[in-house]
């Protein structure tokens, strides 16, 4: 602009390279200070990612660990089956508690009475019984000798070992009194304390105790409704898609649709959780707290994101492509599904996974619906009451003992493992099906 | 885009086309030379064509004989393209497109609502001014067409057709290698004659070109020329080009087109030797264009 090209710029060329070469430095400058300006954005938002994984790392690494205390277990036959019928009504009714508690006392044979008893017992978790259970049932022959088993240590002592409970704070300030620290390190001395890989929290469902508490039944209601969803939404947004962008004439009611399904896609997300409740719950009977309730929702929710997606990918299919089609004689619909989609899937792909990610980090909705009940069971199918994992992360952050706040991470990492194990599969399909043109 | 052939105004609203029509529509003169074919297979009487309010081709008639090549000139942006792409209802893809008058093929009007255009299509064959391949194989972008309109019994037919095909269109030795290689990696040349190929791969009765030479080498485009030789035994052609020498070769007959108006059409010889209009008589001698 201050340089301006003389308009017989063209009969002397001298001077228009001289014009070129004074902005040039100015044009230069620009382009760096725009790169150094996108680096550090780019920067500054991996920094903000980094700092939440490794916070979110640091502090749900343990819960992937639980404490558990090594004890000779005597299955004396007298308490479990004294009848001798072997029967597995007879064993499941057994009572186990007194196994555990008496091994835990033969270590400390000088406990004596009612509440240093019971603190005594309350270093092993209330899931004992079903551990000892477990292992019965699946081989009776057990019964009559003694084993060394692992048992699992109750939330508190797991997170003292952890480090989670300081041991230098006044006695009353902690949840763990001195007598458990002291049997806490004989038993470490004798080397009968142990912190080992916490399978329960792949495997278990939802429980009211931090250390059997499990991240299974969120993560499997999380695939079953996410399945429905994608099942759901994938081909009525594509062939919405499809249609509005390629058959569809142009006139005001398609205008009309548009600007809603627009409108749609800013809709808070609780509005459509309400009206799920209010049409698919009340009106149609889809049983509560399942899957195929979740994932309806969920298919409302995601559809505006994936047919908008949809139709911009549907757009940039060059109309060359169509017009070579239909030149051969092609069909309308063949022209759409033998060379007009294969092209746009990609963009398709990478609609539908976004909406994936959102409805999979979905919580408000849900709430509504009724997931949020506390499930023990995991759910085995589509029609099965259960939770999904932002759910579970909702619930166990606010929930008061020490051991959920690890969970918490913990989930959040499980769920972030699952985004990325989604994403991944987009970028690989989006490979697949990515062609030049 | 299949609603848009209701948006067509017709002027003759019917299907059948009487010899009555053809009479009173022959009276128009608007155009220098004989528009009329002695073998007509496509008819076109006043043709109109508008894009949104802009009128794109005013009042055109002209046939296509059979056996005959009809090559179209005139200067860029005068509506040669537009007006072939009507001749297949191309056009309809093309939102506020409209075309009004009557164009038949056989004595079947083309743009009647109830036909179909997928047989038309397939009878009325095209090559674009941009070459056009699809994001396929080579292979597949010849044995596509082929394929829908179920025209071969077996794989081995298949292959034969896609080979007489691109023999024809002068690509085979260059691609017999590499059927499988996408056809957009080739070059734009090579793309022309690939959609070339690809078009009389399902044997069309009528062939609109529409500047098939434009990206082609001396070499390529003889060949090319050679084919449109071939192809008129049998069928009608009708060939846009910017090139003087390649209509005066191939075609029998020419039309000469000027901002939407079909200034004058006669023999290809009397055009290039003795045109009548001041307009042709400009453009063929190069003064502008
Ligand atoms: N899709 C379209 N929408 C609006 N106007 C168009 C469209 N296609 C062509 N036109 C207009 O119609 C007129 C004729 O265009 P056309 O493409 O038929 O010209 P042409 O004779 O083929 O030119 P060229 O020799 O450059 O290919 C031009 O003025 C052009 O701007
Ligand atoms: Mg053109």
């Amino acid at each position: 602009m201050s340089n301006p090209a003389t308009p017989d710029g063209a009969n002397s060329p001298r001077r228009a390279i001289d014009a070129v070469n004074a902005s040039l430095k100015r044009r230069y400058a620009a382009e760096k200070r725009f790169r150094l300006m996108g680096m550090s954005a780019v920067i500054l938002g991996l920094a903000f990612v980094a700092i939440l994984f490794v916070d979110i790392v640091a502090k749900g690494w343990p819960a992937f660990q639980q404490t558990s205390i090594q004890l000779p277990i005597y299955f004396d036959a007298q308490v479990i089956d004294p009848e001798g019928t072997r029967e597995a009504d007879t064993l499941s009714r057994a009572n186990y508690v007194v196994l555990a508690r008496d091994a835990l006392r033969a270590q400390f044979p000088d406990v004596q009475g009612r509440t240093d008893v019971r603190a005594l017992n309350a270093m092993l978790s209330p899931g004992v019984p079903q551990q000892l259970r477990e292992l019965v049932m699946a081989d009776p022959s057990l019964i009559g000798t003694t084993q060394e088993i692992w048992l699992i240590a109750d939330d508190d002592v797991d997170q003292f070992v952890k480090g989670a409970i300081p041991r230098d704070v006044p006695e009353l300030e902690r949840r763990v009194k001195d007598q458990t620290v002291a049997w806490i390190d004989a038993l470490d001395e004798r080397g009968r304390i142990e912190k080992k890989f916490n399978t329960t929290f792949f495997t278990a469902g939802a429980s009211r105790e931090p250390e059997l508490a499990g991240i299974a039944g969120a993560l499997m209601g999380s695939f079953y409704t996410l399945v429905l969803t994608l099942l759901f939404s994938f081909p009525i947004a594509v062939g919405a898609a499809l249609y509005l962008e390629e058959f569809a004439p142009k006139n005001k009611w398609t205008d009309i649709i548009e600007v809603n399904i627009n409108n749609l896609a800013a809709v808070p997300s609780i509005v459509f959780g309400l009206l799920g409740l209010a049409v698919f719950i009340s009106f149609f009977g889809v049983p509560r707290s399942t899957p195929l309730v979740g994932a309806l929702v969920l298919t409302l929710m995601t559809l505006p994101t994936i047919i908008i997606a949809s139709r911009a990918a549907l757009k940039s299919v060059p109309p060359s492509i169509r017009e070579a089609a239909l030149g051969v004689g092609a069909s309308p619909l063949q022209t759409q599904f033998h060379h007009v989609l294969p092209l746009a899937m990609p963009g398709m792909l990478t609609g539908t996974i976004i909406g994936m990610a959102q409805a999979l980090g979905e919580t408000a909705p849900l709430l509504m619906i009724g997931m949020i009940a506390f499930i023990v069971d995991i759910p085995g199918g589509f029609t099965d009451p259960s939770t999904v994992l932002p759910v579970q992360i909702f619930l166990w952050a606010d929930s008061p003992e020490r051991g959920f706040i690890e969970k918490t991470s913990a989930a959040i990492m499980v769920l972030l493992g699952f985004l990325l194990l989604m994403n991944l599969t987009a970028v690989l399909l989006r490979r697949k099906f990515e062609r030049r043109w | 885009m299949s609603t848009t052939a209701a948006e067509v105004g017709r002027a003759t609203p019917t299907g059948a086309i009487t010899a009555a029509d053809l009479e009173k529509d022959r009276s128009f003169k608007g155009t220098i030379g004989d528009i009329t074919s002695p073998n007509a297979r496509m008819v076109c009487r006043d043709v109109n064509v508008y894009y949104g309010d802009k009128q794109a081709i005013k009042r055109v008639s002209l046939d296509i004989g059979k056996n005959e090549v009809v090559s179209m000139i005139g200067p860029s942006g005068c509506g040669k393209s537009t007006f072939l792409r009507c001749l297949n209802r191309m056009n309809d893809t093309i939102p506020g497109c409209r075309v009004t008058g009557l164009i038949a093929l056989d004595g079947v009007d083309v743009y009647d609502k109830k036909l179909d255009v997928v047989p038309l299509r397939a009878q009325v064959g095209m090559v674009f001014q941009k070459p056009n391949p699809f994001p396929k194989s080579i292979y597949e972008n010849v044995a596509y067409g082929p394929r829908i309109h179920g025209l071969t019994n077996n794989k081995t037919e298949l292959d034969e057709l896609v080979e007489t095909s691109l023999r024809k269109a002068g690509l085979w030795e260059e691609v017999k290698d590499r059927l499988d290689q996408p056809g957009t990696g080739l070059s734009g040349g090579q793309q022309q004659r690939l959609c070339i190929a690809r078009t009389i791969a399902v044997s069309p009765e009528v062939i609109l070109m529409d500047e098939p030479c434009s990206a082609l080498d001396p070499i390529a485009t003889a060949k090319i020329e050679e084919l449109i030789d071939e192809l008129r035994e049998n069928y009608s052609i009708a060939i846009v080009t910017h090139s003087m020498q390649q209509a005066a070769r191939v075609s029998q007959r020419t039309a000469y087109f000027h901002l939407g108006d079909l200034v004058e059409v006669g023999e290809t010889d009397q055009i290039f030797t003795n045109p009548q209009h001041k307009l042709t008589e400009d453009y063929i001698t190069g003064r502008f264009g």
